[in-house]
Formats: structure tokens, C-alpha cells, sequence
């Protein structure tokens, strides 16, 4: 059934991908039927996560592939927050092709299939596991809002002609927006590896490379905090959130191996 | 058969001093509405145009004319199907000056409130809101702004989102710049400060800081606002600059700051040419739309030719079956209640059976021209409203 539920969630989400490309050549029905497909792969991806939980009797996540597999979920989950709105839709450029990469990815590592279980306890999995996958998701949509600010921006500075006939949401409320998503991801990313590192402390296990990356990622996206305290917004703001960003990817994609053993 | 007429002339043909002529206020619409009989009044600044439903078209037409007196050689008269489409078209903003514009719907609402339509004015009508509002919803024709005011406007969204809240200092007075603070307004910015040649400086200045729009039009010769003054009083923090004045008020290197955005009239005017065009596209798209409202009202109308045929056929065929089923009385007096209440199905049946087809090919034929030669036919084969003759 798992077999079964991957395909329609990787052809809907791809639909969606090509979709949102059609939507910023000409807006209209293409976006519209993207955002249909960003809906229905969520929820076929749902059911996925759905039948893997039930099989495996737990949190079957816990593979670097299967944290992928529900780190795309969680993406998406948090991109359809926004992406429903018709201004919003150019965020999904930036979101789905990301979407459709790492779940290729997901099912290349066997992350989409059954007997992923883990000798870890569920509650540490749900809280370390769940929580870190949260507030990834959440920067890389904080990371998406920016990278559509700075195209915003662009457009506005080099005074596009086309700029009225293909509205974005307007840079004020893009800067909010990612503001708002790192401050409520951070403080997962937090509790996350505060569990992590408790486990860590109380088994004496050692510290690998994703341990000490993640830590960078979150001081990274502290920063982008505490600089908008001190004044820091718009661009420069938005730079800030892509270099968290690729610490994101890095973590996510490269540096797998250890940690997941 | 009521027809419908229209009479009228718009900016297409006829220059203001023509248009003046004949412009209605709205108590001067609802009278002549009223004085017309079945009739509704449409006037705005680009146009007058009285829709007239009679039956009898010529008589309607020449007192229609003869309400418009002064223009005659500026104006049109259609009637009927011709009508009908061209009020969808005006209801759509598609005959409008500006393509799309959205006040031509409300002014179309206004003038079918305030007239006297009978049946098929108030049917047209109705069908032309609903054809206007479908337009506006299955395009982008309206969504674009059309002036340079209100691409200011547009453009102050683009990088605030909602104006309220938002503040506005205006340098300068001038049409184009006042058209641009009346937009701005009504999005809900407030003007923080309205400079003109007597203002002080320091108070500009000590205004920049906190607003987010400036709008400078002044006849000055020289800049108004330096680079440097913009720089030290913002800090990096979001401004949109609108220089509409020839010469130029605003140092252009104002546009190189980070969080400042500077448009001039030029840039403006580009950005309006370019949502024109887009328009003139969507209205491909919106005709289509016009095109197919038109054609479902026309298949009302035919419709009504036919239906008085299609009731007469009908009424006919069940006094047949009735008389012939009391002819038969003595024979089905011997049936029991079942028996006769089967008999009088099985007879409604057939009569239904039978005349199933031919009221569907009426009604389709009711759609194409020769919807009353039809019409006609079945009165005569079916001998229908001899009985009265």
C-alpha cells in the first residue's frame, strides 16, 4: 500500500512543481491546478506517512531516508499554510521542486517503505526526531519567503514594467512572514537538540558532524533573530535566511551518514 | 412580441460637447424612464444610452430619438439581439475608455434600479450585471491599474501590502499628484504632511523619517530631496519615492539606497502601458465570455416564441386523450379503480412518448433562426387555435 501511495503523492507534487512554473510564465489555471496538487499529494502523503506508522507500530522515521520522507511532508504541510492564496503561489517555484527532489531522494534511501523501525524509544524519536524535521521545515519556508523577497525586491529596484500584472505578496509582509516562521522554528530546533544532546550526554556517546552542524544551523538562525532585534530587515535579513538555509540542506543531505547508523 | 431598443451615443461617437448635451442626472433618468414607459436610462460621463422595451419598435425608437434631440447625427440605435449584446459589452467595461474599468457595472446597476423595466428589460439586464461580474471574476481585465495615480497607488502595495496605517508626504501640488494622494487615501494611508513652496524645510525633514510614501510634483527647477537627506533620515528602513515632476524633485541616486524605491513619470507611465496592454488581452478572453451570455440570452428570448406552441401542442393532446378515454366510458365503466387508473397512465404515456421529441427539436429550434417558422408549422399541423377562430 505504501508502494501505492508513493506514486500519486510524487505525481501530484510534480504537477504542482510544473504547474507553478506554468503560473509564473501566465497566471491563471496552472496555478490553480498546482495548488490542487500541492492539496491532494499532502494528503496522499499523509496517508503514506499514515499506513508506515501503522505498520511499523511507531516512528518509523528515524532513518536518514525516512526523516526526509517526513521532512517533505512537513514542508509542504507548512508551505499550504500560505500557498493556497493566489499571491502566494510563486512561493510554491521555490517549495515544490525542492518537494519532489527529496522524496526521489526519500524512496531512493528506502525512506517511503515498511520496516524502518527503530531501536530508539517513540517519545525520544517524536521529540528529537519530530521536533529538529519541524523546525527545518519551517526555516527552509522561512527561506523560500525570503528568496521571494529578494526576487520582489529586485523587481521593484530595476522597475519591471510587468510588476502590477504579476503581483507578489508585497516585501513588508514577505519579511514578517519569514521573521515570524524562524521565530516559531527555533525554539523546536532548541528543545530538539536539547533532547539530542541529553541522550547523547547520558549514553557518552560522541559528538559527529551533524551534531556539531546543526548546532551551527541553529546559531545561524539565532542570529537572524537577534540582528532584526537590532535593526536588521529586508535584504540583508533575507541573506541571512538563505545562508541558514543551505546549513539546512547541508545537514539534511550531507552529512547523513553517522548520526542515522 | 415586445422588442427591445436602444438608443444612445458614447465617447466612441460623439466628443464631449456633444455628450454634455444629452448627460441625466439621476432624477432626470428616472423621469425620462418613467416618461418612456418600459424603459431604463443609462448615463455616465462617456455615455447616454436609453434601453427601450416595446412592441412596437419604430414608435419606441422615434420617441427615443426625439428624448436625445441635439445629437442625432452622434447616435446609435440598435435593437434586439444587437441591443442586448451591446449593453453585456458595456456591463463587461469592454466599451469602456479604458478597457475593463469597474465603475461602468455599478453605474449600469444604478440606472436599472432607478428605471422602469417590464419583463424583458428587467431580464437583459440582470443577465448583463451577471455577464459583467462574470467577466471581472474569469479575468484579470480589471485587476491592473490604469492611471498613473493609481500605479502609484498600486505600486505603494506592492511594497507596504494594506496601506492603512501608512503615511504620505506630498511635495508639491498638481492634477497627477492629487490624483495620486486621493488613491493612496483611499486605500487607507493618511497624509502625514502636504508641503508646498512656503513650507518649511525642517519640517520635511523632520516628517521623512516616519512616513513610508513620498509624492513630489513641485515646479521646482532644481532637486527638492538629495540622496543624503534620504539616507540619514531612513536608515535602511522601507520608502517609496513617486517623483511626477518635470524636472525631476528627487535626486535619482535616491533609488540606489537600500529599502528606497523611486519611480519617475516615465517609469509610472511604462508600467501603465504595460497593464494596458495586458488588459487589451484580457479582453479577448472577456468578449468570449460576452459572447457566451449573449447567446444564453438569446436562447431565452427565442425560447419565448416557442413555448405558447410547445404549451398548445401539449393542451391539445391531453383533450384528445381525455375525450377519447369519455368515449370510451361505457367500455371502461366495467374496469375496477386499478384498471382505469392503468388505463390512464398507459395513456399519458403515450401522449408524453409522442410528444417528447417533438418538443425537444421545438426548443432547439427555438435557439436557431427559424425558431417561429417552426413554431408556426406545428400551429398549422396541428390545427392549434382553430378551435377559437
Amino acid at each position: 500500500l505504501a508502494e501505492l501511495l508513493f506514486w500519486p503523492a510524487l505525481l501530484l507534487y510534480g504537477e504542482a512543481a510544473v504547474g507553478y512554473l506554468g503560473e509564473a510564465r501566465r497566471p491563471g489555471p496552472l496555478g490553480r491546478a498546482a495548488t490542487w496538487g500541492v492539496r491532494l499529494g499532502w494528503v496522499v502523503q499523509t496517508a503514506l506517512l499514515g499506513v508506515q506508522a501503522a505498520r511499523d507500530d511507531g516512528f518509523p522515521w528515524a532513518t536518514w531516508a525516512g526523516s526526509l520522507n517526513l521532512f517533505v511532508w512537513l514542508v509542504v504541510g507548512a508551505y499550504l499554510i500560505w500557498g493556497c492564496r493566489p499571491s502566494y503561489r510563486l512561493l510554491g517555484l521555490a517549495v515544490m521542486p525542492l518537494a519532489v527532489s527529496l522524496l526521489v531522494v526519500a524512496r531512493a534511501g528506502g525512506g517511503t517503505g515498511i520496516g524502518a523501525k527503530s531501536n530508539y524509544s517513540n517519545l525520544f524519536l517524536v521529540l528529537h526526531v519530530g521536533l529538529v524535521l519541524a523546525a527545518f521545515a519551517g526555516f527552509t519556508l522561512a527561506a523560500a519567503l525570503s528568496a521571494l523577497y529578494l526576487w520582489q525586491e529586485r523587481r521593484l529596484k530595476q522597475r519591471v514594467t510587468t510588476i502590477l500584472r504579476r503581483p507578489a505578496p508585497s516585501l513588508t509582509t514577505l519579511d514578517r512572514l519569514a521573521a515570524r516562521t524562524v521565530l516559531a522554528s527555533l525554539p523546536a530546533l532548541t528543545l530538539g537538540i536539547g533532547v539530542g544532546v541529553a541522550r547523547l550526554v547520558d549514553r557518552g556517546d560522541r559528538v559527529d558532524a551533524l551534531v556539531v552542524a546543526t548546532i551551527v544551523t541553529w546559531s545561524v538562525w539565532a542570529s537572524y533573530l537577534v540582528l532584526r532585534a537590532t535593526g536588521w530587515s529586508g535584504r540583508r535579513a533575507a541573506y541571512v535566511a538563505l545562508a541558514g538555509f543551505v546549513l539546512v540542506i547541508v545537514v539534511r543531505l550531507a552529512l547523513p551518514a553517522t548520526h542515522f547508523a | 412580441m415586445n422588442h427591445l431598443i436602444l438608443v444612445g451615443t458614447s465617447h466612441h461617437h460623439a466628443p464631449v460637447e456633444l455628450r454634455e448635451r444629452v448627460a441625466l442626472d439621476g432624477e432626470q433618468a428616472r423621469a425620462l424612464s418613467a416618461r418612456l414607459g418600459e424603459a431604463v436610462c443609462l448615463s455616465t460621463c462617456n455615455r447616454t444610452e436609453l434601453y427601450v422595451e416595446s412592441a412596437h419598435a419604430e414608435e419606441a425608437e422615434r420617441l427615443a430619438v426625439e428624448a436625445l434631440a441635439g445629437v442625432e447625427p452622434a447616435l446609435y440605435r440598435l435593437r434586439d439581439e444587437a441591443a442586448a449584446l451591446h449593453l453585456f459589452r458595456v456591463a463587461a467595461g469592454l466599451d469602456s475608455l479604458v478597457p475593463g474599468e469597474g465603475e461602468i457595472l455599478g453605474q449600469v446597476r444604478a440606472a436599472y434600479e432607478s428605471g422602469t423595466p417590464g419583463a424583458l428589460l428587467d431580464r437583459v439586464f440582470r443577465h448583463a450585471l451577471h455577464a459583467g461580474r462574470k467577466v471581472r471574476a474569469q479575468t484579470a481585465i480589471g485587476e491592473s491599474p490604469a492611471s498613473v495615480s493609481s500605479a502609484a497607488a498600486a505600486l505603494a502595495e506592492q511594497v507596504f501590502g494594506a496601506l492603512d496605517g501608512r503615511t504620505v508626504l506630498l511635495l508639491g501640488a498638481g492634477k497627477v499628484s492629487e490624483g495620486a494622494a486621493r488613491n493612496l487615501r483611499s486605500r487607507g494611508a493618511t497624509i502625514a504632511l502636504a508641503a508646498n513652496s512656503k513650507t518649511d524645510r525642517s519640517e520635511i525633514e523632520r516628517q521623512l523619517p516616519s512616513v513610508d510614501v513620498v509624492v513630489s510634483s513641485t515646479s521646482s527647477q532644481g532637486i527638492v530631496l538629495d540622496a543624503a537627506t534620504v539616507a540619514r533620515a531612513r536608515r535602511g528602513r522601507p520608502l517609496l519615492l513617486v517623483d511626477l515632476a518635470v524636472p525631476r524633485d528627487l535626486d535619482p541616486a535616491i533609488h540606489e539606497l537600500d529599502g528606497c524605491y523611486l519611480y519617475d513619470i516615465d517609469d509610472l507611465e511604462a508600467i501603465v502601458a504595460e497593464t494596458l496592454s495586458g488588459r487589451r488581452s484580457e479582453a479577448e478572453r472577456a468578449e468570449a465570455i460576452v459572447a457566451a451570455e449573449a447567446e444564453k440570452f438569446h436562447e431565452w428570448q427565442a425560447s419565448l416564441e416557442i413555448v405558447p406552441a410547445i404549451a398548445s401542442l401539449r393542451a391539445r393532446a391531453e383533450s384528445i386523450r381525455e375525450a377519447e378515454l369519455r368515449k370510451a366510458e361505457g367500455m371502461l365503466g366495467r374496469l375496477d379503480d386499478a384498471e382505469r387508473r392503468a388505463v390512464e397512465s398507459i395513456t399519458s404515456q403515450i401522449v408524453n412518448k409522442l410528444l417528447h421529441l417533438p418538443t425537444v427539436r421545438l426548443k432547439q429550434a427555438a435557439a436557431a433562426a427559424d425558431g417561429v417558422v417552426y413554431a408556426e408549422a406545428v400551429r398549422h399541423l396541428f390545427g392549434l387555435g382553430e378551435d377559437e377562430r
